[in-house]
């Protein structure tokens, strides 16, 4: 393993972990807003967010592309106000991983919500807790197994993130460049001893991440 | 405490649950057949329901006005509830669960104090488990001591005996009688289950299809149904204290008025009861001197009022104590019944229900 490669996995670990914590407390917000109330617009919100899940990862990158650069609404105003720019950054890898990880963690978390009997919530509140630690105390912990198993999944879809990835970050070494990414120019190059050493690497991981996991979840089951 | 509940109108899946009363007295038992609406007005009190229109003060609070579009939150209420289905929360020890409505700090009132609550419900040796480990009765009884750790204000039961099999229900009972005797606390007590409400007691009402029927004192609607739908749901048309003198083999001899009577003794031996009798179980005959049967109890006993009832004649009787029997009107015909005229009544011991008080 050269150098190089370690930075290239390094940045993958650190890159899709760092989003699945973004991606925490709004997925989380969003799951129980749809698992345990009605809003005008819900079913309209819960399409959007599992879109980049059928859509080609592909096409979310150039939506992402076209919102998030320097001419783009968003992108054209962080840079304007802020001097902050996204595309060709790790931040545009983060953002990537964040799109297209965030549905498995919704959906995941909103299924675990729900099934949460939500008497046990009321209760609380009668006991004298304040919708926060009903949520933090009762809520959270009672769907655990299924909020640890959506943070793994979304985990598990970064670390493998491509389409979305090329488009609005490139594959700049040292920069952006991630596993999927430096495995596919390798191919495409010719270096095929390269890829295969990088190629262990994403199986050591994805090993040890669905290994830990089930450890992670089989614990919990016998507490529960 | 004084709990009004005032123009509460609550549409639900069959009917609207319609309700406008004023409750005082320490114990209440929100009274009627399942899917009456008493678990709805249970969780309107609680705040965990929002009604179409209602009014709800508790002592000099105002908990909710829809009028002024004001709701105190649920968690600010200190309202003490135990559902149905008890709700512990099953990741939490025992222990966990009791402290979880604890207030930061000694509680204001010792009243409730941890030990104090621990030891009346008897729950110490359970405190280490985990939840899921406990029995009916053990988790009735944790599920009441974490209501009460919460310093209360009014505690809501909901069917608290229900789920229990007979001798379990025989086992809780003194522990409900206790929390109402030591810790002073009012409750409202739904249930379905007349003795349960004759039992804890001490006002009563009655809710059927959203509509309140009757409301009292338990004997005297009990005694005294305002209409034959109460008269149905009450069944028991005679109630009336009474005190244990002996219980030998399994009989109770019970003191009712003036009279004596034989009855099966209760599981829990209680020395004061309610002896409960169906008028269907009263049977009249003349006396012609001394047929002996298997019938334990021969009252003499004098015509007070006779009323039709459809097919059957209700016999009011004075027997020492007001005694109800119901019988067929060919029946009455026959034994030429009269007001003021003197007729003898046979219970059989095991149709007299004792209940504790």
């Amino acid at each position: 393993m050269t150098a190089e490669e370690w930075q290239i996995i390094w940045f993958t670990a650190w890159v899709s972990a760092l989003s699945t914590l973004a991606i925490l407390p709004f997925g989380l917000a969003l799951a129980w807003a749809l698992a345990r109330r009605d809003w005008p617009g819900k079913s309209i919100v819960e399409t959007l967010v599992s879109l980049p899940l059928v859509m080609p990862p592909v096409a979310t990158g150039l939506i992402l592309l076209k919102m998030f650069g320097r001419h783009g609404a968003i992108g054209g105003f962080l840079h304007d106000t802020l001097n902050f720019d996204v595309i060709f950054t790790w931040r545009a890898v983060l953002l990537a991983l964040g799109v297209m990880s965030f549905p498995l963690l919704v959906r995941s978390a909103r299924v675990a919500f729900e099934e949460v009997n939500p008497r046990l919530e009321q209760i609380a509140r009668t006991l004298g807790a304040s919708p926060w630690r009903v949520f933090f105390t009762i809520t959270v912990p009672l769907a655990a197994r299924g909020i640890i198993a959506g943070m793994i999944l979304a985990f598990a879809r970064a670390l493998g993130e491509f389409g979305a990835t090329i488009m609005i970050a490139g594959n700049i070494p040292g920069k952006t460049s991630t596993l999927s990414l430096t495995i596919f120019q390798d191919v495409q190059l010719g270096q095929d001893e390269h890829a295969f050493r990088l190629l262990g690497a994403s199986v050591i991981f994805a090993f040890a991440a669905v290994w830990c996991s089930e450890l992670l979840l089989r614990r919990k089951r016998k507490i529960l | 405490m004084n709990l009004l509940l005032k123009k509460i109108l609550l549409p639900l899946a069959d009917f609207t649950l319609e309700v406008d009363i004023e409750v005082r007295d320490r114990i209440t038992a929100i009274f009627g057949p399942s899917g009456a609406g008493k678990t709805s007005l249970l969780d309107l009190v609680a705040g965990l329901r929002r009604a179409q229109s209602a009014f709800i003060q508790l002592d000099d609070h105002v908990l909710t006005d829809t009028a002024k579009r004001r709701s105190v939150p649920t968690h600010q209420r200190g309202i003490g509830y135990v559902p149905q289905d008890l709700a512990l929360f099953p990741h939490l020890s025992v222990r966990q669960n009791l402290l979880y409505g604890c207030k930061s700090g000694a509680p204001a009132d010792p009243l409730f104090a941890f030990d104090r609550v621990v030891d009346v419900l008897e729950i110490q040796p359970l405190i280490a488990r985990g939840v899921t480990a406990l029995s009916g009765g053990e988790k009735q009884r944790v599920a009441l001591a974490r209501a009460l750790l919460a310093s209360p204000r009014l505690l809501l039961l909901d069917e608290p005996l229900a789920s229990l099999d007979a001798p379990l229900k025989a086992k809780i009972i003194p522990y409900l009688t206790r929390i109402r005797d030591e810790f002073r606390i009012p409750m409202l007590c739904v249930t379905h289950d007349r003795l349960e409400a004759l039992t804890l007691a001490d006002n009563i009402v009655v809710l059927v299809n959203g509509k309140i029927l009757q409301t009292g004192a338990v004997l005297n609607v009990f005694n005294r149904p305002a209409n034959a739908e109460v008269a149905k749901l009450v069944g028991m048309e005679t109630i009336q204290p009474g005190h244990v003198m002996d219980v030998n083999g399994g009989l109770a001899t019970v003191k009712i008025g003036k009279a004596t009577l034989t009855a099966l003794a209760p599981s829990m031996k209680p020395q004061e009861v309610f002896a409960c009798i169906r008028g269907e179980d009263v049977i009249l005959q003349h006396d012609n001197a001394s047929t002996t049967s298997s019938v334990r109890n021969r009252l003499f006993t004098r015509v007070v009022a006779l009323r039709d009832e459809g097919a059957l004649v209700r016999v009011e009787l004075d027997a020492g104590f007001p005694l109800h029997a119901f019988i067929t009107r060919p029946a009455c015909a026959e034994l030429a019944l009269r007001e003021g005229e003197n007729i003898t009544a046979l219970i059989k011991a095991q149709a007299i229900h004792l209940v504790p008080r």
